[in-house]
């Protein structure tokens, strides 16, 4: 297994030249179930980097969805504000929201959230359909994506004919086909198996490599550490923000046996 | 995002669901049929009765006995204090410029028979002018003259269904027919002039008005037809003719112009064909129930579909053209099978009822069941739209 230290270690302390692609400032948010208030946040501020890749980490109910939703324009805040690319997004308008999150938004979730009955293809093109790209143009671009994520030979395959980390993979050429300025993983791992999940992982750090920025969220520490930057959260808060010392290389671990055979044999 | 997107996307998610897509627009199908169909049938039978009406000879008036203006057409409700007598179809005749026709018209019940065969029939029966004034076509023999009705002979002129019964693959003229127990000569017969709803003209005979009288034991006529001669003299002669009977008959008696007939035929039938579109609106309409159900169970089924589709950023009006589609798609597809199948019902029916599909009648369905469809389908439509995309994607 290898590992090597993360040449950008100052994370936490902003971001350095580079541009901040997303920014939570003060942000909460509160459900009201009858007479029970739920405080899923409580004011959290959080600045992403653009070409960062970086974990938001916590125990279960800890918030990190809620987050993530919020911060992927998917949910609104309670109080508090969310600028992507130094543009305030609270006031927005659904419409609005829904372009933002075309353009520049990719998710990739832990239940694949793939249309059923609708070939690998068809799911890939669907940010591109609202993106008002047709015909060839749009094809091209999903084909191209899927390449991306190794499923050239899979795009007539429906949802229920391909592996889970085949779908997960779906998932994510569908969440960079718009070429999107970050893409956003609530638990892309959490459901597949950890050859799977290590594939996953793969590809989503040679997006990061390729200059998306990319968020995930996960409780899991060795998936955390994939990425350069860690963000523990806790009943809603940011407990700890810490710059990824030894980082994990998904593509360095994706043949373990032979790795394992070779220390062996020395 | 285009329209043809949204008709792709719509279309399949209707192919993904065929049986229930197919349950859905049976309602609308029935409903467009029935449209169809009904109102077919109300302006076959407009048509027909037009055709019959206009069939009967131009220029005509028909006087009845009995004040009509104040209430209801023929038949309805009107108590007549004195029939017609031949005199008074007489005065008319002296007192109107012989270039007008008159003709006295009696009508009644009769039961023919020739050697065992036997039928029930109606007489019609006038003077030496009928067949002038109804244009009457021979299929043989003649009508009958004057001489014959002064003389009120026992000569009759058969309609073909009446030949055909009673004289089957034979020449009718001059053989002998019984007239409810009176023998008569067949003088003539007329050429079929086809199903009538007005009553069936070749189910009838027409003999001399003289003679009718005796057979049916009466000095009354039915009512006196007044033909003008040409067409502008119609409401003139219309006008000569009320002031010739007020003196003997003062209110209490009619005239009708074809035109008054014909427009009183096609009032009360142009009603009768809404009022059965009407009936078969409502089944539409049920239809359209059926289709905003189906889709409230889809928005609702397909929840997380529509969270997806907004998390890669379709905006409200996408999804709203999306639901929409798909209920005026079933709506539309469902009306224009509706269309045909009512159009085959149709002429199916021809062989029992004149049925006409006209061109409003269909425009009047299909306009009818895509408006049920929008009408229906932008409630579930607007329901999806509104959807929270989170509450959406979370939804199991
Ligand atoms: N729609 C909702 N209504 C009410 N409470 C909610 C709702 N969504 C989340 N919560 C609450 O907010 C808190 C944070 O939930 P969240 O899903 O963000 O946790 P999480 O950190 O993602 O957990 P996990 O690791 O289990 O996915 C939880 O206490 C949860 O019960
Ligand atoms: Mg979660």
């Amino acid at each position: 297994m290898s590992a090597m230290p993360d040449k950008g270690a100052s994370v936490d302390a902003g971001c350095d030249e580079a541009r901040t692609v997303l920014e939570a400032r003060a942000v909460s948010k509160c459900y009201h179930l009858g007479e029970v208030e739920v405080h899923a946040l409580r004011g959290v501020d959080l600045s992403i980097c653009e070409g960062q890749m970086l974990s938001i980490m916590g125990p279960s109910g800890s918030g990190k969805s809620t987050l993530m939703h919020i911060i992927g324009l998917l949910d609104r805040p309670s109080n508090g504000s969310v600028v992507v690319e130094g543009e305030e997004v609270s006031r927005m308008a659904p419409n609005e929201l829904a372009a933002v999150r075309n353009r520049r938004i990719g998710f990739v979730f832990q239940s694949f959230n793939l249309l059923s009955r609708t070939t690998a293809l068809a799911n890939v093109e669907l940010p591109l359909v609202y993106a008002g790209v047709a015909g060839a143009e749009r094809t091209r671009r999903a084909q191209e994506a899927l390449e991306r994520v190794g499923l050239a030979d899979r795009i007539g395959h429906l949802p229920n004919q391909l592996s889970g980390g085949q779908q997960q993979r779906v998932a994510i050429a569908r969440a960079l086909v718009t070429d999107p300025s970050i893409v956003l993983a609530d638990e892309p791992t959490g459901n597949l198996d950890s050859a799977s999940g290590i594939e996953v992982m793969k590809i989503l750090q040679e997006l990061n490599e390729h200059g998306i920025t990319v968020v995930i969220v996960t409780h899991d520490d060795e998936v955390a550490r994939h990425s350069q930057r860690i963000v523990h959260i806790r009943d809603g808060r940011i407990v700890r923000d810490e710059a990824v010392a030894v980082r994990i290389l998904a593509a360095e671990r994706e043949r373990p046996l032979v790795d394992e055979a070779e220390g062996v044999g020395l | 995002m285009n329209v043809l997107e949204s008709f792709r996307i719509a279309l399949r998610a209707l192919g993904a669901n065929k049986v229930r897509s197919a349950l859905t627009m049976l309602g609308v199908i029935i409903g467009v049929a029935a449209v169809i169909l009904l109102v077919a049938i109300g302006s076959g039978v407009q048509d027909e009765i037009t055709g019959s009406i206009e069939g009967l000879g131009s220029n005509l008036m028909f006087v009845f006995a009995g004040n009509f203006e104040d209430g209801g057409g023929p038949g309805g409700g009107i108590s007549i204090r004195r029939q017609f007598t031949l005199d008074d179809a007489d005065l008319v005749q002296r007192r109107l410029d012989s270039r007008h026709i008159v003709v006295p018209i009696v009508q009644g019940p009769a039961t023919l028979r020739v050697g065992n065969r036997t039928m029930r029939t109606t007489i019609a029966a006038g003077n030496e002018f009928s067949d002038t004034v109804f244009t009457a076509d021979y299929a043989g023999g003649r009508g009958y003259r004057r001489s014959e009705v002064v003389a009120a002979s026992r000569v009759v002129i058969i309609g073909s269904s009446v030949r055909d019964r009673l004289f089957p693959n034979q020449d009718p003229v001059g053989r002998t027919l019984t007239v409810s127990g009176q023998r008569f000569t067949v003088i003539g017969h007329v050429v079929a002039q086809g199903g009538s709803l007005t009553g069936d003209q070749d189910n009838q005979i027409y003999m001399p008005v003289t003679t009718a009288q005796r057979l049916l034991g009466t000095t009354d006529i039915s009512s006196i037809v007044v033909k003008a001669e040409t067409a502008d003299e119609v409401d003139a002669v219309k006008r000569q003719v009320e002031s010739i009977m007020r003196p003997a008959f003062g209110d209490e008696f009619t005239v009708f112009t074809q035109d008054q007939t014909l427009g009183l035929f096609q009032a009360i039938l142009g009603t009768l064909t809404f009022m059965l579109a009407g009936i078969a609106g409502i089944s539409l309409l049920v239809g359209g129930i059926g289709i905003m159900n189906i889709m409230l169970v889809s928005v609702s089924e397909r929840t997380r579909e529509i969270g997806i589709r907004k998390a890669v950023g379709a905006r409200t009006y996408d999804i709203m053209s999306q639901f929409v589609i798909e209920a005026v798609s079933l709506s539309v597809v469902g009306g224009a099978i509706g269309i045909a199948l009512g159009a085959a019902g149709a002429a199916i029916l021809q062989q029992w009822v004149p049925t006409e599909v006209t061109v409003w009648a269909v425009g009047l369905a299909f306009t009818f069941s895509a408006a049920v469809g929008i009408f229906f389908g932008v409630y579930p439509a607007y329901k999806a739209s509104r959807l929270d995309p989170i509450e959406a994607l979370r939804y199991e």
